[in-house]
């Protein structure tokens, strides 16, 4: 899910203005500036590649295929993330940061990339944009956080464009898992049959029809979480004129 | 005799919740619990924690008022630890699902598998073999709970019975749906590998009452001491030496034999989940040995020996 991205390090940057906080050390600090950095470019070359494609060929129709290499780097990428919070130099909790970088590097590779026939969907722009447009803000407000220097806007536009970038990337994934779903169900695709050996046996068609049921529980309760966190950080703002 | 006087505070608003006068110096905490009670009926005093500090630890039921660090105006403030079940309703509950649960699946029970199989049995005999060794094991678990185990705390939060039971008949469920199937693959290495896992199987049964005997013995009927447990006479005690939670240790053991007589991953999968959380318990209760007694033997490891 695109948003809950943005939702993963709450507990850092909601009180980045309390100094009692410990941070990372120095060395964890810029090398988290660094890689900060580094995924905020990604995303932005990504943001280009959609753009300059767009441009040459006049549609939106499969604008995917010329990004896909870089998509696929930056968001497995994200997967060091979960190792940041495990060691500690990231002090958000490792399941949900996990569980978070889990659904999209699943959406990038077991759906995305394993059922060719999908790619060429809309829906798969649609979340394709919406994880752009959200990545580049998260990284670069992890950015400007680490160094202190965090502007208002980015803060505002941190816990406000999920407002529309969330459902957005919901739909995206959920029409493209959809979509998905007769080509699993003929291929028999990552699927084991018995009998065998092992005795155990596993239907990819029925799991996917699982991960998109599980989004209704899931969806409002990170939605509605990032709603609070929104109400909490910028709330404050909107009574009085501008603080920061 | 001096009287005390109790007044109970919320932890969390600090309103002034109850007043107590004339309490007995040697009232327990578990009599005032009772006196709270009385006043604010839908508390109980199991779902009560009352503490001496807001964020402090819970006092214990035992703890007499006029040995605690208080006044003879004594404040304590309470916490509702919510709606509580006990833990032997709980305990009979998650073992008795495994138990019907996996019968059903093995007597073919309608609905399952295709309509040709409904009240068929399977051809192999592993697969009853298999239908006795867990049925004895949740048999063995649900007598243990009405007349082995001594529970420290009567009861824990209501939400745990859903959890666990979640995850008992789930796996059972999910085990069972392939051991009994008509298209069961029987392990590989044949009657060998059932014979050596069956004595792993049973060895560690054994194993495991023998512990869950002994740690009952440590407790006399009614009691809630901690004792350092020790070999006993029964060489399956012997462990002790070289593990704080041999019951632990012998469960994995009865899995693992398990896991082997059916060759099958999801016994596997059900082994490992139980492993982990058997270590996270372990560990747990090794470092409360430790705090609590100086002189541990320090040659033990929480639930493997020398290993974890």
């Amino acid at each position: 899910m695109s948003a809950p991205a943005m939702g993963t390090s709450k507990t850092a940057h909601t009180d980045s203005s309390n100094k009692k906080k410990k941070g990372p050390g120095t060395l964890a600090t810029a090398y988290l500036v660094i890689y900060n950095v580094v995924m905020t470019a990604g995303w932005l070359v990504i943001a280009v590649g959609l753009v300059r494609a767009y441009l040459a060929r006049g549609s939106y129709h499969g604008l995917y295929y010329s990004i896909e290499k870089p998509l696929k780097f930056f968001q497995t990428g994200a997967l060091l993330e979960i190792l940041h919070c495990a060691v500690g130099i990231v002090p958000s909790s490792v399941v949900l940061t996990g569980f978070q970088v889990m659904s999209r590097v699943f959406l990038t590779w077991a759906v995305t990339h394993s059922v060719r026939e999908v790619q060429s969907e809309d829906s798969v722009l649609l979340f394709v944009v919406a994880w752009t447009v959200t990545e580049i803000i998260r990284y670069s407000f992890y950015t400007f956080s680490l160094l202190n220097h965090l502007p208002y806007l980015i803060k505002w536009a941190r816990y406000t464009f999920f407002i529309v970038l969330y459902p957005m990337g919901v739909a995206g994934e959920l029409l493209t898992i959809y979509a998905a779903l007769p080509y699993v169900q003929k291929t028999g695709l990552y699927s084991i049959t018995l009998p065998n050996k092992y005795n155990f046996s596993f239907d990819y068609h029925s799991f996917l029809i699982l991960v998109m049921v599980s989004y209704i529980p899931l969806f409002p309760q990170l939605y509605f979480h990032m709603m609070r966190q929104r109400k909490k950080v910028l709330g404050y703002v909107e009574e009085y004129s501008k603080v920061e | 005799m001096k009287h005390y006087e109790v007044e109970i505070l919320d932890a969390k608003t600090k309103d002034k919740l109850c007043f107590l006068d004339k309490v007995e110096p040697n009232a327990t905490i578990g009599e005032i619990k009772s006196m709270f009670h009385k006043s604010h009926p839908q508390w109980y005093p199991a779902r009560q924690s009352i503490r001496l500090d807001p964020k402090g630890k819970s006092l214990k039921d035992e703890d007499v008022l006029q040995h605690l660090p208080v006044g003879t105006t004594a404040t304590f403030y309470f916490r509702d630890l919510g709606a509580q079940i006990s833990w032997v309703t709980v305990f009979l509950t998650e073992y008795a699902g495994p138990l019907l649960i996996y019968l059903m699946f093995y007597f073919r029970v309608p609905f399952i598998y295709a309509p040709k199989y409904d009240f068929t049995t399977s051809k192999h005999w592993v697969v009853h073999l298999a239908c006795m060794c867990h049925s004895f094991h949740y048999v063995k678990r649900l007598l243990e709970t009405l007349f082995v185990h001594r529970f420290s705390h009567g009861t824990m939060p209501l939400r745990n019975i859903f959890k666990n039971c979640t995850y008992y008949w789930g796996f059972a469920a999910w085990m069972a749906y392939y051991i009994n199937h008509p298209l069961y693959t029987p392990p590989t290495y044949g009657e060998q590998q059932i014979r050596l896992a069956l004595t792993v199987f049973l060895f560690c049964q054994i194993g495991n009452f023998s512990i869950h005997i002994a740690l009952r013995n440590l407790r006399p009927p009614g009691s809630k001491t901690r004792k350092i447990p020790y070999p006993t006479k029964n060489p399956f005690t012997w462990i002790f030496l070289l593990v704080s939670c041999p019951n632990y240790t012998y469960e994995l053991g009865s899995w693992l034999g398990f896991t082997l007589m059916t060759q099958c991953l999801p016994v596997a999968f059900f082994t490992l989940v139980g492993f982990i959380q058997m270590t996270v318990w372990a560990k747990g209760k090794h470092r409360s040995y430790l705090k609590e007694f100086r002189d541990y033997p320090t040659l033990r490891s929480p639930i493997l020996p020398f290993i974890l």
